[in-house]
């Protein structure tokens, strides 16, 4: 076997550290602020930030995801300015202040070829904890039913939990997702499989061509629409936290990201802007 | 040799302790780095592991960290069922490709099948894992819901780590000296005589070595795993079941994570670490009867 020669390794660790070099920035340091949490955010955030860097020069808005809890974590913590938790806040959580920035409903969503077009609660609780393992149960076709749920800690199943007053030890899942994509995948690719996701992401899918579809919940249909007009009953706030009031690149951000200028990127993403309910 | 022109032109010997140093420095830092992930684990795990007893990660009735309940046995043998089941399957057709490729194949034949491998080692897991989820789940769906399974899992492990089973055993099989080959083939042997009776026996080793490699890769792998293996925490009783390997595990709940459900994602950490110590040590001893 062929081995690179010394000359072309270090030709090749030289080209590295030229890139890297060019990569540097020239100018003197911008004023950075740093955003952490929810990945259902996050997209969002960083739509909103490229927009207010272009309208702010000089400023640079750096968005990174790890979840609700990761937000909160580095807000207290300060390594972030901002954290970024797709839920209300809780009661140990009080000592951050909420700021929202829009609401977004988490919908039922079953493979397209399902017949089903309906479920009460009482349904969807015996699905996932097990009572009800057959779509025939339901007046489906005879099939066993696919429940997908969340892995631990995210907000999507806090939610859904608090929502069926289920602990997550109730639950029989038969298969247990990360992130949104991978839900509406699992269910697009599974014709049994019924599965929870945000409803901006599973109606912009649906739309797009992806064989899934959201399903009504308390005989209340799972769109935007009904989101935002607050009768959806598993919906959230998606709110941008600080640790106390906001000061100076901070501020200026979260009234940026609440207001008007913003309702069009908010709307792109499937999401519902504040202050129209 | 070579090397003792330099000493008779120049008797200055700095430039050999120069390189003894370097490598020297060089082994040193990579000694270091193993030995810094066992501390850091052991650090980032030492909360769990204050309050919480080691025979509850074992004996708990599930894991649920929202409800203080640590159990990561299921996962333990959630590895270990996907990482065995696919070395099963892995090694005899990773030897044989070897033994095809090295005696069999013409050589062009050989050098295209060769080539197609390495592509094979070559392709990111995730791309595996996204094939799994969109082709070779919906497909065991079809044979037996819910599709996201163990057997899913063993089958894209084994397309893993296939190519380092191959290219390895090739490899040891290319090392066997060419005058072992020669006086088989004097003594009329046939040629699968010559493979089973002189090339694979002085290729143990190194294939074993590659067997071991690849079973390293299969308890480790978790991005493609993630996606196919359906991620239920429970004992798997059969191959259509979902398990979750503890990789899975930490990636799966990690970004997530806060407090003692952190520390106890570390200690899911510390297990695979000792898991595959363990698999090194066992191997190495098996290297040295095998030799001895």
């Amino acid at each position: 076997m062929r081995i690179f020669s010394t000359k072309k390794y270090a030709l090749f660790i030289a080209a590295l550290l030229l890139v890297n070099g060019w990569a540097q920035p020239g100018n003197a340091a911008p004023e950075k602020l740093v955003l952490t949490g929810a990945s259902t955010i996050a997209p969002l955030a960083a739509e909103i930030a490229r927009r207010f860097e272009a309208q702010h020069p000089g400023t640079r808005i750096d968005v990174q995801t790890g979840g609700s809890s990761r937000g909160i974590n580095d807000t207290r913590n300060g390594t972030a300015g901002i954290g970024m938790v797709s839920r209300a806040l809780k009661p140990a959580e009080q000592d951050l202040q909420a700021h929202t920035i829009a609401l977004d409903g988490v919908g039922l969503i079953l493979n397209a070829s399902n017949p089903i077009s309906g479920l009460s609660r009482q349904q969807v609780i015996d699905i996932y904890t097990g009572k009800i393992i057959n779509w025939k149960t339901l007046g489906g076709r005879d099939a066993p039913i696919t429940a997908i749920n969340k892995a631990e800690g995210r907000s999507t199943l806090e939610l859904f939990l608090g929502y069926l007053k289920l602990k997550n030890s109730d639950i029989r899942p038969h298969v247990i997702i990360g992130d949104n994509a991978q839900g509406i995948k699992t269910v697009a690719g599974n014709p049994n499989a019924i599965g929870y996701v945000s409803i901006g992401a599973a109606e912009y899918e649906a739309r797009h061509g992806t064989p899934i579809k959201l399903l009504p919940l308390d005989g209340v249909a799972a769109t935007v629409v009904n989101v935002r007009n607050g009768t959806f009953p598993l919906s959230r706030p998606l709110n941008l936290v600080t640790r106390a009031a906001p000061q100076g690149l901070a501020r200026d951000f979260i009234a940026f990201a609440r207001s008007e200028q913003v309702h069009d990127l908010v709307e792109a993403q499937y999401f519902v802007p504040v202050g129209f309910r | 040799m070579i090397w003792s022109r330099h000493n008779i032109l120049s008797p200055s010997v700095s430039v050999d302790t120069l390189t003894l140093w370097l490598l020297r420095g060089a082994a040193g830092a990579a000694m270091g780095v193993v030995l810094l992930i066992l501390l850091f684990l052991a650090i980032e795990s030492w909360p769990a592991l204050r309050h919480i007893s080691i025979e509850r990660f074992l004996t708990d009735p599930s894991w649920n960290p929202g409800e203080n309940l640590y159990n990561l046995a299921p996962m333990l043998s959630g590895t270990l069922y996907a990482a065995a089941g696919a070395l099963l399957l892995a090694t005899p057709l990773g030897i044989a490709s070897a033994l095809f490729i090295a005696y069999y194949a013409s050589p062009h034949a050989a050098s295209i099948y060769r080539r197609l491998v390495e592509l094979l080692a070559g392709i990111p897991s995730v791309v595996y894992g996204f094939w799994g989820l969109t082709t070779l789940v919906p497909l065991i769906n079809q044979l037996h819901p819910p599709g996201a399974s163990l057997l899913a899992g063993i089958l894209v492990l084994t397309l893993m780590i296939l190519p380092t089973i191959a290219l390895t055993a090739y490899a040891a099989l290319l090392a066997v000296p060419g005058e072992y080959m020669l006086g088989a083939t004097a003594l009329g042997l046939s040629r699968w005589g010559t493979i089973r009776g002189v090339a694979l026996p002085a290729a143990k080793t190194g294939i074993a070595a590659g067997v071991i490699l690849a079973a390293g890769r299969a308890i480790g792998e978790t991005m493609a795993l993630l996606m196919v293996t359906g991620n239920v925490v429970q004992n798997a009783s059969s191959l259509f079941e979902p398990i979750r390997t503890l990789a899975a595990n930490i990636a799966l709940e990690m970004p997530y994570a806060m407090n003692d459900h952190r520390a106890a994602l570390f200690v899911s950490g510390l297990a695979l670490m000792l898991l595959v110590m363990l698999l090194w040590s066992i191997a190495a001893r098996l290297a040295r009867n095998g030799n001895g």
